[in-house]
């Protein structure tokens, strides 16, 4: 096997190694991690042939400056950035090869906010805990635990594989900013007043600056309880929308810790979690209530479009 | 993600249930679950929905949970014990602690040295252990304005919990010691010192250099 590398020449605004996440640990209060927008993710790496939990760099709103330093298959999906390769325009969502030494520059974002590259083999980045991803506040995977900077060099395997493969379609990603994500209620639904979920339902939040990789505040209207008193700490998932007594309710997103003190109004459903992670300060987000058995057939429609663009050769 | 609630409070045989309920739950690895975290009183249950029989699911844990209902008190086990240097610069907020109490320092020390400790949940960072409870008398509010940086190490009480931060990171708790435990390390066979349902005790370090 031979090892190339991608050298990072400008880091973007916040670039980080991320794989599936590190599940099975949360009891001793390790945080899962992972991409914000895991369609995606996984769509990079069925694009150069990778295995779904393969690590890729997820990007931010500024995408980028790499050297690859390999003979290599490359695929970009999610949000649409303009990106070069040696001066040459790419295409998103599709593969296609780099020779050693070519730049991998990322423009201007079209549309939504993360972008991930898949590289055929994964980043090679040290495992911890069964995981590659980075969890920024715990410094814990990645390269040393944080997002990447200007000079490093994140090891990859100098493979090359058959294509091109590309995708007709994939996520209909969040346009205008503005998103409409689905809430299933829960658990602590009945610590709101009647009106709060019907409110919640009916207006726009806006999602705060002061929002991370580990949860969305949102600006919008009050969401008044009927129930005073505080939740006994409690684990949490990613998609939980906690309500904090005082203040603005927080969508917690990829970087989440295990767990939480705040009642949860309810969970927004894994089929458009990916959805949620293209989004970024200043969006809009609607919330639309639907049944867990609505959830289940979202989650299963989006699985299949995953499934349809697998293994599709363009037509060249 | 599945919550299984049980009565909602901070119990120690209630929360015994709970980690035993995880435990179980764990062992059987069923399809699709990817993580199952005891909580105070909850059991959370991450699980893929593609994957995973939720009927089946939730008759797995209907069964569990008639099992460890049975359970009836925490048998013992012995205490790990923290070695902790309280006060000056270890625990800048002893004398705070000890006003708000009412009485000496070392009075704080000792009260919260005698008691065995349970560790009822882990969270916040890796490694992070929310034990309880702590004497009334010295159960001192966090602080209302976080500290941007508190030491790895640092040994804090909020209100009637005690916990040791594994890391350096930001946190509102009365810090009133530390100690020279690794409370968490990845590369470690058990990465985390401490476990849901472990005892333990604090014991003063009297003079010894860290």
């Amino acid at each position: 096997m031979t090892l190339g590398s991608l050298e990072i020449v400008r880091p973007g605004l916040l670039t980080s190694v991320q794989d599936l996440g590190r599940h099975g640990q949360q009891a001793l209060g390790v945080p899962v991690a992972g991409p914000m927008d895991a369609f995606s993710h996984r769509l990079a790496n069925q694009l150069v042939g990778n295995d779904a939990d393969a690590a890729t760099l997820e990007v931010t709103l500024i995408g980028p400056e790499i050297v690859i330093e390999a003979d290599t298959t490359i695929a970009i999906a999610g949000a649409v950035f303009e990106v070069a390769c040696d001066g040459r325009a790419v295409p998103m969502d599709a593969s296609f090869d780099v020779r050693r030494g070519q730049r991998l520059k990322f423009g201007r974002v079209v549309q939504g906010a993360r972008a991930y590259i898949g590289i055929a083999g994964g980043v090679l980045t040290p495992s911890v805990l069964g995981s590659r991803a980075t969890h920024l506040v715990s410094r814990m995977g990645g390269l040393n635990g944080r997002a990447l900077m200007a000079g490093d060099r994140l090891p990859v395997r100098a493979r090359t594989i058959p294509g091109p493969l590309r995708k007709a379609a994939g996520l209909t990603l969040p346009t205008g900013g503005r998103a409409r994500l689905r809430v299933v209620p829960g658990p602590q639904d009945a610590w709101f007043h009647a009106d709060a979920i019907k409110t919640m339902s009916g207006v726009s939040f806006r999602i705060s600056p002061r929002s991370n990789r580990m949860g969305y505040r949102l600006q919008g209207p009050p969401l008044p309880r009927v129930r005073d008193g505080e939740l006994i700490s409690e684990p949490v998932g990613m998609g939980a929308i906690q309500v904090p007594g005082a203040g603005e309710p927080i969508l917690l997103m990829a970087d989440r810790q295990t767990a939480g003190g705040y009642p949860k109004i309810g969970h927004v459903i894994s089929a458009d979690l990916p959805l949620a992670g293209q989004l970024a300060p200043g969006d809009f987000i609607e919330f639309i209530l639907c049944s867990r058995r609505e959830a289940v057939a979202a989650l299963i429609a989006r699985e299949r479009q995953l499934l349809r663009y697998a293994g599709m050769r363009s037509a060249s | 993600m599945l919550l299984v609630e049980f009565e909602p409070v901070i119990d120690p045989v209630v929360n015994e249930r709970v980690i035993a309920l995880a435990a179980r739950l764990r062992e059987r690895r069923a399809r699709g679950v990817r993580d199952v975290a005891p909580g105070y009183c909850t059991v959370g249950i991450h699980f893929d929905p593609l994957q995973t029989d939720l009927a089946a699911l939730e008759a797995a844990i209907a069964a569990e949970a008639a099992v460890v209902a049975a359970l009836a008190e925490v048998p013992p086990r012995p205490p790990i014990e923290i070695g902790v240097s309280y006060g000056g610069d270890d625990g800048p907020d002893l004398d705070a602690v000890a006003a708000f109490a009412g009485c000496a320092p070392s009075e704080v020390i000792e009260r919260h040295a005698a008691r065995t400790y349970r560790v009822y949940m882990l969270g916040f960072v890796p490694g992070f252990a929310y034990m309880g409870r702590v004497d009334a008398s010295i159960a001192a509010p966090r602080h209302r304005v976080p500290r941007e940086r508190v030491p790895a190490g640092s040994v804090g009480i909020a209100g009637e919990q005690t916990g040791v931060y594994p890391v350096a990171s930001p946190g509102g708790w009365q810090l009133i010691g530390r100690t020279a435990c690794v409370m968490f390390d990845p590369d470690r066979a058990q990465p985390s010192l401490l476990a849901p349902g472990d005892l333990v005790r604090f014991v003063p370090l009297q003079g010894q250099p860290r």
